[in-house]
């Protein structure tokens, strides 16, 4: 039966509820299993060594004293991992940052590993590991990585998307350009223009749950990895490529996931893992400490932004122009493309251009942090854009009124959008009661909109009925906020049943087909797509047990409110079978009833959102506090309210913390300074008021119920958000995230002096 | 290294292990005693995921030693409910979606019923104090202020 | 690496005594363990002191308070004399990590952590705290503020454990208070400290003070020119500015990952003045 996806404004009865999640139990009371909380008989404790040195030539490696000690298993080196990334360079970077192969490209990669009886042998081998370093010139900073007289990382490297091609290599991996329009046609229109450059610091997701897995490689071939991951399907493919083995013959499967938010969507040590179980011959738990977290795994870019922005004095944007500079670890990404596509995607604009430069540096490896590249791009832009209409001025949210896009709108990075939400969600702001509300001594306001692309993708639902006519659904998109409420609530409504009756689990590899990772706030838009398309084929297949069961035609057989109904009027003293009814007989009938669906899911909307912050600043100390906050934001439609505002608070907090206190901090050794959550300070309890939401609902028109992804846009705003709150409350702009008390201080004490 | 026998009380039970020196009481629970409720979110005292109760007091299990728990009092997140009967706290967190990816969620049970015990009536203030040093990444800790504030009213309520 | 609990403290002296140089004191073990988690830790002796008798006390006595070395800081707060003679002490020490460290820290582990940045210490020299210690030579009693000598060190000898915290019962009149800065609200440590304490005459005016700055240098940093300017004060905004500035040129700080030299020095400036308008206020002192 083909599918169709399209939206139908309907009655819901489920969708849009808000009942108990059906993982609540289980996590109150200690029993969720996450991906430290498993075990297998012989297991080995897996350990891994890493260089201090942010650029080192690893000269020798010597194993021997550890392999030699008593209760060690197996040591594994890049040796251990052969390269079989046939020239792919994305394979080859993986392959790389999971066991350093010539050099270390940063403090923290990985060298060496060890499978031993315990922790502390564990702990005794690394110290017998020799690692002879020639140790190289590093550097961490973006824009000192694009000068001349850079160290280059990658001799290999020479900056792609330029003409002519470049003859000499650099740490410039490449070049990406979007807009429309002529920006210098459209600068000179202006009557007033903002040009800045901005910074960010480097970031991590900061998840509760380092990462942990168990794996274990048989004699015959097999494999099994019990991991916490975003995608286990994707750690199941990426982890037979580095080691060489069959798909099929390696499940994974996807533990509780303890928080993501992006950095569990690449694989660390889980081929180290697998690699230390082949050579030893048995199961290998691996779990990183919270200082491998940091050091080795996660972070989001650092960046360097120019943006200059031209507006008439009525307030229309005559050109926009960004070049944004990303760093990406030592291994080239797509996170400068991700920023360049980003940036201006808000605003219906004659005249954009944007540049986004990729460039390699010694930090590590860097890895998608929800809504990926789009937070730096929205500082500096949505910096520009309060700067701006103060000095037209015009009212910040009005300006952005005036200039947003709409339907119909040729977006800054090439699609024409369809119904949208950043009008709605500025008009929403506007007459929010929080942009009214009176401010106290030392407090500013400021706002700011976000956007994300939201994705589709890949997906794969099975749908069993059971013999009582309760419901089972396995889906392949990890659960990393509710999503086993949303879609228990997506399949309840399409069958007609109540939500009590359908139990969502997520399935392992071996028992579903390929899914892509939860990533891209794909999660409950495309698994309940795929969910609702099951559930239709189920419907059908019970019109036909029905039809069975009557001895009638299936053409005569509707499904309505969880039941079929027979029509027309030769049928009239048919009573309605439920779904109960047409399971009891289904072994009379044709056997088991199941759904099933795999399919693409296309469409996926575009997501905006909309901020506003009070902050009370210290003028003498710098100390910022979040004092109101309020997150509008589109979901096209919000399945499970409760979740939806979860995700809205959560990212918005996110924000927060990467606005105010969060980033690394390397010494001149390249080394990081603060591994852990005494100095990577994240949002504490009381940082923090309550965060207010509003849910805008314009429905996606390529999804049955409208939903569109809602887990990452609320991230992007809060950056600019606060900056403009801070600018507001102390009149001092800020330029460099996050807004530290130092920086603050800094730019107070600069001003003073005029 | 030679083992230490402790003698101990864990939720209400006599409980007898060995364990080395260095051993911390988060290792015994989950390595030893199969109580895997206690997270290990980073080792040093700073997330609050490995939080239980010892003589009234919520700490940090990674910040104790097991030998240290000889003739003491431990209460964990497995001892919270009393058989199917969730705990006040335990029913609001649901209630009120105070979790995402839950791995917090431990932790902060503990350290609440720990304020709900000391302090029956708190102000928001206080519960988002008390609770600093449960790191939660997900919720942005809005909906578990608010279930605390429920659980307290609820327990409340429940005494007179 | 071995454990244990002695029940009396002249065996848990000899334990420290005897060993091998690698032994520990645990009271808390809030510091102690976080250490121990590190891959160049050695230890073969750990002398957790929580068994011995009166460890985990804290004693009026018609001199003062005498607060037992196990005594959690969290039970500081509980008692309420000693909140009501020594308010800044309370509060620093109460300021030291999360709830569930408050459980277990103590204010002699803090003071032996010998941290620049430890939070009880700057409020304990202003209070003029002192430190009982015992040792295979007996007992003695020295100032706090002589028992970090750097980073990381301290005076106490081989086998020497601080016993108790003493603090002096406050005269009439006596008011103290400890600010720290810190980035978040809560779970960082002291990017700048201050804690001032002072005694009124009877006409109202400061009789003597005491301000003392934290995480600025090595050691705490007893700013006489400060005191200086409260003496016989009612702290008028000159007086104020005096201390800020007096502060500031005593601060001596470097930069690291928590703060810039210029930040640090600006800030024990403010925390120094707002500390002292507040110790000034609980002694019942008006402008």
């Amino acid at each position: 039966m083909t599918f169709d996806p399209s939206y139908k404004e309907q009655g819901l009865k489920s969708v849009g509820t808000r009942p108990l999640r059906p993982d609540g139990v289980d996590k109150v009371t200690g029993r969720a299993r996450y991906g430290a909380d498993f075990n297998m008989p012989g297991q080995l404790v897996g350990r891994v060594l890493r260089s201090p040195h942010a650029h080192a030539r690893i000269v020798r490696i010597d194993t021997s004293q550890a392999e030699a000690l008593k209760g060690v298993k197996a040591v594994v080196t890049a040796a251990d991992l052969p390269d079989q990334s046939n020239g792919d360079a994305a394979t080859f970077a993986v392959l790389d940052n999971c066991m350093a192969r010539k050099k270390a490209m940063y403090d923290g990669h990985a060298v060496a590993a060890v499978a031993a009886i315990d922790a502390s042998v564990a702990k005794a081998a690394l110290k017998l590991i020799v690692v002879e370093y020639e140790v190289l010139p590093h550097v961490v900073d973006v824009d000192v990585a694009m000068a001349a007289d850079a160290p280059v990382l990658d001799e290999t490297v020479f900056t792609t998307g330029v003409e002519p091609a470049p003859k000499t290599p650099s740490n410039v991996a490449n070049r990406s350009e979007f807009g429309h329009g002529d920006v210098e046609a459209g600068f000179a229109k202006a009557d007033m223009i903002v040009e800045r450059n901005y910074k960010t610091e480097q970031t991590h997701q900061g998840y509760i749950e380092p990462h942990a897995c168990v794996a274990n490689c048989n004699s015959d071939g097999t494999a099994d990895l019990w991991v916490c991951t975003q995608g286990p399907f994707v750690y199941r493919q990426v982890c037979a490529d580095l080691l060489g083995l069959d798909v099929s013959k390696l499940r994974v499967t996807s533990s509780e996931i303890g928080g993501g938010f992006g950095g569990k969507t690449h694989v660390w040590a889980e081929p180290v893992a697998l690699a230390l179980s082949r050579k030893a011959g048995r199961p290998v738990k691996l779990v990183m400490t919270r200082e491998e977290v940091f050091r080795a795994s996660g972070p989001t870019s650092a960046t360097s932004i120019d943006v200059k922005i031209g507006a008439k004095k009525d307030g229309t944007i005559t050109a926009a122009e960004a070049t944004l500079r990303y760093t990406s670890g030592p291994y080239a990404g797509m996170w400068a493309e991700l920023g360049a596509m980003t940036s201006f995607a808000c605003y219906d604009l004659e005249n954009v251009k944007t540049v986004g430069w990729e460039v390699v540096v010694n930090r590590p490896k860097v890895a998608a942090y929800r809504a990926p590249s789009a937070p730096m791009a929205a500082f500096a832009i949505e910096s520009a854009v309060d700067e701006l209409a103060h000095k037209i001025g015009m009212d910040a949210v009005d300006f952005r009124i005036k200039n947003a896009a709409s339907d119909g709108s040729k977006s800054s990075y090439g699609p024409v959008y369809g119904p949208i939400g950043i009008g709605p969600t500025l008009e929403a702001a506007k007459s929010h009661p929080h942009m009214s509300a009176p401010l106290g001594e030392n407090q500013g306001r400021g706002m700011a909109c976000g956007f994300w692309f939201n994705f589709g993708g890949q997906t794969c639902v099975d749908l069993n009925i059971g013999a009582d006519g309760t419901v089972t659904i396995a889906v392949g998109t990890v659960d990393v906020g509710g999503s086993r409420a949303s879609l228990s609530l997506i399949t309840a409504e399409e069958l007609g049943i109540p939500y009590e009756n359908v139990k969502a689990i997520v399935a392992d590899t071996s028992s579903l087909g390929y899914n892509d990772m939860t990533d891209g706030s794909r999660g409950t838009f495309s698994s309940s797509m795929a969910a609702i398309s099951a559930a239709r084929n189920a419907i059908q297949v019970m019109r036909e047990r029905a039809a069975t069961m009557w001895d009638i035609s299936v053409d005569d057989i509707i499904w309505e409110d969880g039941h079929a109904k027979a029509v027309g009027a030769t049928h009239d003293n048919l009573a309605p079978l439920s779904v109960a009814d047409i399971a009891a007989e289904a072994g009379n009938t044709g056997g088991p009833i199941a759904g099933h669906s795999e399919l693409v899911a296309d469409g996926a909307g575009v997501s905006f959102g909309t901020h506003i912050c009070d902050v009370e600043v210290d003028p003498e100390t710098g100390s910022t506090r979040v004092v109101r906050y309020t997150v509008i934001q589109d979901a096209g439609k919000a399945v499970h309210p409760d979740y939806v505002e979860g995700q809205y608070q959560g990212g918005a907090v996110q924000g927060i913390g990467w606005a105010l206190n969060e980033e690394y901090v390397y010494g001149a050794d390249g080394r990081l300074q603060n591994p852990g959550f005494l100095d990577y300070r994240i949002p504490v309890c009381s940082d923090l008021p309550m965060i207010d939401t509003q849910i805008l609902e314009i429905p996606n028109p390529n999804h049955p119920y409208g939903v569109r992804g809602v887990g990452e846009t609320s991230i992007v705003p809060p950056l600019a958000a606060v900056a403009n709150a801070v600018s507001n409350a102390v009149d001092v702009r800020m330029f460099h995230i996050p807004v530290s008390p130092p920086r603050i201080l800094a730019a107070l004490n600069a001003q003073a002096k005029g | 290294m030679t083992s230490i026998a402790v003698s101990t009380t864990i939720n209400g039970d006599d409980v007898e292990f060995l364990c080395n020196a260095d051993e911390t009481l988060l290792d015994v629970l989950r390595n030893r005693l199969g109580l895997m409720g206690a997270k290990e979110g980073c080792g040093t005292g700073d997330c609050g995921a490995c939080s239980t109760i010892m003589d009234g007091r919520v700490v940090c299990s990674c910040l104790v030693l097991g030998a240290e728990t000889q003739g003491r009092e431990i209460e964990t997140i497995e001892g919270m409910s009393e058989g199917q009967d969730l705990h006040p706290l335990q029913a609001k967190f649901i209630e009120h979606a105070a979790l995402q990816c839950g791995i917090c969620t431990p932790g902060f049970l503990m350290a609440a019923k720990a304020l709900l015990a000391a302090h029956p009536d708190p102000s928001e203030e206080e519960i988002r104090f008390w609770l600093a040093g449960n790191l939660c990444r997900c919720t942005g800790y809005d909906k578990i202020v608010r279930a605390v504030q429920g659980a307290a009213a609820e327990m409340r309520g429940a005494k007179t | 690496m071995r454990y244990e609990s002695p029940a009396t403290i002249e065996n848990a002296v000899d334990l420290l005594a005897n060993s091998d140089g690698h032994a520990f004191v645990l009271a808390g073990g809030t510091d102690l363990l976080v250490r121990m988690k590190g891959d160049d830790f050695n230890a073969s002796l750990v002398v957790d002191i929580k068994s011995v008798d009166g460890m985990g006390q804290i004693e009026e006595t018609a001199d003062g308070f005498v607060i037992g070395a196990a005594v959690p800081c969290a039970a500081l707060s509980e008692h309420a004399a000693l909140v009501a003679a020594w308010p800044g002490v309370v509060e620093a020490a109460n300021l030291i990590g999360s709830t569930q460290v408050q459980s277990r820290c103590t204010m002699s582990g803090n003071l032996c952590n010998a941290s620049p940045a430890a939070d009880s210490v700057p409020a304990m020299v202003a209070a003029n705290a002192q430190a009982r210690i015992i040792g295979p030579d007996g007992r003695r009693t020295i100032d706090v503020a002589d028992v970090p000598t750097a980073p990381g060190q301290t005076s106490l000898a081989k086998g020497e454990i601080i016993e108790a915290i003493l603090l002096p019962k406050p005269g009439a009149r006596t008011g103290d208070a400890y600010l720290r800065f810190i980035p978040r609200t809560e779970m960082d440590i002291a990017v700048v400290g201050a804690a001032v304490n002072l005694t009124l005459d009877t006409d109202g005016t400061v009789q003597t003070a005491r301000v003392v700055l934290g995480a600025v240098a090595p050691s705490v940093v007893v700013v006489d020119a400060a005191a200086d300017a409260l003496l016989g004060s009612k702290l008028s905004e000159d007086t104020l500015k005096s201390v800020e500035v007096a502060c500031v040129a005593a601060s001596n700080p470097i930069d690291d990952k928590r703060g810039t030299v210029e930040f640090r020095n600006q800030v024990a400036g403010v925390l120094g003045r707002r500390a002292a308008a507040i110790a000034f206020e609980r002694a019942g002192g008006q402008s």
